[in-house]
């Protein structure tokens, strides 16, 4: 069917007719009237709520404001924001926190996944279970590690478990040694579901055969995960860890429930909770601005990668 | 019609709605405030949420009643929130320009305020015709919001800190309850013997995070003499004598005395809540914090007394005063302007209405005989008026406030670019509280050095 059933026809004589080229591009933009109409939505909202802010906060990091008059100010944000003391505090925690939640936050789900494969009863509600904190609201999940898991005291459950054990306890996000692995911790339990999820799909796209083959080899459980898993769902966990490296950078939330901001000493500062303190603390805006440029640049690196595996994927 | 047509059609009303949208998105008209009926319409913020619902009440009948004085104005309340000044929102508000016409701010905004650009110059409008009380306003206050000549803010709450104390756990660790510490040692002394009382308690509690660390660094650091910046505001000067022993007395408290507590990295209302738990002895503020313990954390007035806030040999050498005010927005018309300053002058600046209607507020869940604010000047009428009404309605124990109402100290405003220094000092307090190993010195140079860069990139 098409659209052009529905053109006004032309005025027989009533101009000159118009040049073919100029007629064929009228009717091609005619025949996609609809599309275009139906595109403007997607266009705007993306213009508006992405594109617009995103290109305004790159013209704000060269500009300065003050007293309500803005000024060019070439590269004066970036250099003040890299010269400030927290700028490399900031990015070697976030790097740390990326690395952590790499070792833990991505092997974990991995093999929560192969054993809920391995099940063969109660499959269902174990995912449920394994799923439900990331149904909770990431900071009522938060709040719950703040006062219930990660209270110094004696009350808090990690240190009564710690306690009844008989092992030396921690004073958790007050340590600053201990900040960044209690926040991994806290992030890995609220959004392991997910991730389990995809490695389930994708442990269930392996033909059983191989498996067979591999045991009749006499592989055990680890050589069959070696050789058999791992390599079947290598692009998986490649895309996953790229995933998991851009959301784990934008490192946010957690320092600000679970540390109430910078944490003791700067220890939970991030290069996101960083940004958020220059404009909305320091009435540095245009500062904040420039760090998100420089993060936006590192992030599109990663995304790169991360862009080149799902194409190779396909 | 056929499919195509209806395509169309479909497709043209998408479009259509997108605009109506759009256009519905902004929230500005042109009519500058004034309506066909010849009506000057304000909003303002900082009405009181759901949750205040006592407050709330009040204030919606103070409009009621300013409305009903006042047929040609019509005041359109936004709340933003039970503290009205959450600086990420204020900021936002700030940079986005959705600021209401009157909004109010802390006495530590005006730079922010000023270099957003959103502020009005309201030196022609603000005199005793629009706000009657306006000659007794203390003129420190009128300062605050002062900025090269031009007032920009009329001041409505002020503060100074004090040793707020909690009568009923001094009474159970033996303390004299009517004399309490006035040196940072006898500070010391009576946390150790609160916390050897009952061990769950803090004998001193103190902030650490959100900012209100610093901003109690600076309250004790003035209670040593020191100062946050340079007399000029070009560089840090806490590094110093004063400023250490701020932090050396927490440490010895916090790790030689095991006096403040397990939890540490403390905001504003993590403290208090502690307190209404009945879970801290002292802790430095204001008389209205005794107001947000019993109204906002359930605690009990008869519990809570101020005094005077200690120094390190004798009684403070200074103490912080700060408080907050209305801005107006730029571009209001001289008849919004002139609206918006009689409402201040009716809810917040005359004795018997507002903020100061005791006969109102006496039979409500809040105090009525705290020894702030002070808004208006030593002698003037405006105070007398003030000052008998507070004490004719009293509903807390007033006798509480008595030694911090008696014993004046001087006051000191809040430092230049106040919030992001606070911000800055939050991590020396975090420091000595949160690490038994924890170097003064270093702290306090790491601090020195990022206000510095901070002033630096703001001058």
């Amino acid at each position: 069917m098409s659209i052009a059933t529905a053109t006004v026809p032309a005025q027989a004589g009533a101009v000159a007719p118009a040049p073919p080229g100029i007629t064929k591009r009228r009717r091609r933009f005619q025949d996609n009237l609809t599309g275009h109409a139906f595109l403007i939505g997607a266009v705007l909202c993306f213009g508006l709520f992405m594109w617009f802010p995103m290109i305004r906060g790159i013209v704000m990091s060269f500009q300065r404001t003050r007293r309500g008059v803005t000024t060019w100010v070439g590269w004066d944000n970036y250099v003040r924001i890299i010269e400030d003391p927290s700028f490399w505090v900031a990015w070697k925690n976030t790097f740390y926190f990326t690395g952590l939640a790499l070792v833990l936050g991505f092997v974990a789900p991995f093999f929560v996944a192969i054993l809920l494969n391995e099940f063969r009863h109660a499959k269902g509600y174990l995912r449920i279970l394994v799923y439900l904190p990331v149904m909770l609201p990431p900071a009522s999940a938060l709040y719950l590690f703040k006062y219930y898991a990660y209270d110094p005291g004696e009350a808090g459950l990690f240190n009564a478990i710690l306690t009844f054990l008989h092992l030396p306890t921690s004073e958790w996000m007050q340590s600053p040694t201990m900040t960044m692995p209690a926040m991994v911790i806290a992030s890995t339990w609220m959004n392991m579901g997910g991730a389990v999820l995809i490695y389930l799909a994708a442990l269930q796209n392996i033909p059983g055969d191989l498996y067979e083959a591999a045991e009749l080899d006499g592989a055990g459980l680890w050589k069959r995960i070696w050789h058999v898993t791992i390599p079947q769902t290598r692009l998986i966990l490649a895309l996953l860890a790229m995933m998991q490296i851009v959301a784990t950078m934008q490192l946010f939330i957690e320092p600000l429930i679970l540390a109430n901001g910078a944490g003791t000493q700067d220890s939970a500062t991030s290069v996101a909770y960083l940004i958020y303190q220059h404009g909305f603390f320091q009435n540095d805006l245009n500062g904040a601005a420039a760090l998100g440029v420089i993060m936006l640049l590192v992030l599109a690196a990663f995304s790169a990668v991360y862009l080149r595996l799902s194409t190779k994927q396909d | 019609m056929s499919v195509p047509q209806y395509r169309k059609v479909a497709a043209l009303a998408l479009v259509a709605g997108l605009g109506f949208s759009l256009t519905a998105c902004s929230t500005k008209g042109d009519d500058g405030g004034n309506d066909a009926a010849g009506k000057v319409t304000i909003t303002v913020d900082c009405q009181p949420v759901a949750a205040q619902k006592e407050l709330l009440d009040n204030w919606n009948a103070d409009v009621k009643e300013f409305q009903n004085q006042n047929p040609d104005i019509v005041i359109k309340s936004i709340s933003v929130g039970q503290q009205c000044n959450n600086p990420p929102d204020f900021t936002a508000r700030l940079a986005g320009g959705t600021t209401t016409d009157v909004f109010y701010g802390y006495m530590t905004d005006l730079q922010q305020v000023l270099d957003s650009g959103q502020a009005l110059d309201i030196t022609p409008y603000v005199n005793k015709d629009t706000i009657s009380t306006w000659d007794s306003v203390d003129p420190a206050l009128k300062e605050v919001f002062t900025d090269g000549g031009k007032l920009y803010g009329v001041p409505v709450k002020n503060y100074s800190m004090g040793l707020v104390y909690n009568k009923t756990l001094f009474a159970k660790a033996g303390l004299d309850v009517d004399n309490p510490p006035k040196t940072w040692p006898e500070v010391r002394e009576a946390a150790k013997k609160i916390s050897a009382a009952d061990k769950s308690v803090a004998g001193y509690a103190e902030y650490s995070a959100g900012n209100t660390g610093g901003w109690h660094f600076t309250s004790l650091l003035y209670s040593q003499g020191g100062r946050v910046l340079s007399e000029d505001g070009k560089k840090a000067a806490f590094n110093t004598a004063e400023g250490r022993q701020v932090l050396q007395n927490l440490k010895d408290m916090r790790y030689g005395d095991d006096s403040m507590g397990a939890r540490q990295l403390l905001q504003w209302g993590d403290l208090l809540t502690n307190a209404a738990a009945g879970k801290v002895g002292m802790f430095i503020g204001a008389p209205d914090t005794t107001q947000a313990i019993v109204s906002q954390f359930k605690g009990k007035f008869e519990d809570w007394a101020v005094a005077p806030l200690p120094g390190q040999t004798d009684l403070a050498k200074g103490t912080l005063g700060g408080g907050e005010g209305y801005f107006f927005k730029k571009d209001l018309t001289k008849e919004q302007v002139e609206a918006g300053l009689k409402w201040i002058a009716y809810q917040k600046l005359t004795p018997g209405k507002g903020q100061f209607d005791y006969v109102r507020a006496k039979p409500q869940n809040y105090p009525v005989g705290l020894p702030q604010p002070l808004l208006f000047a030593n002698g003037s009428e405006a105070q007398k008026q003030e000052f008998d009404l507070r004490k004719a309605n009293a509903n807390v124990p007033v006798e509480n406030f008595a030694l911090f109402e008696t014993k004046q100290l001087p006051i000191v405003g809040e430092p230049r670019d106040a919030q992001a220094i606070y911000a800055i000092l939050d991590s020396a307090m975090s420091g000595v509280l949160t690490d038994p190993n924890a170097n003064v010195d270093t702290l306090l140079k790491t601090a020195e050095e990022k206000v510095n860069q901070l002033l630096a990139a703001g001058s």
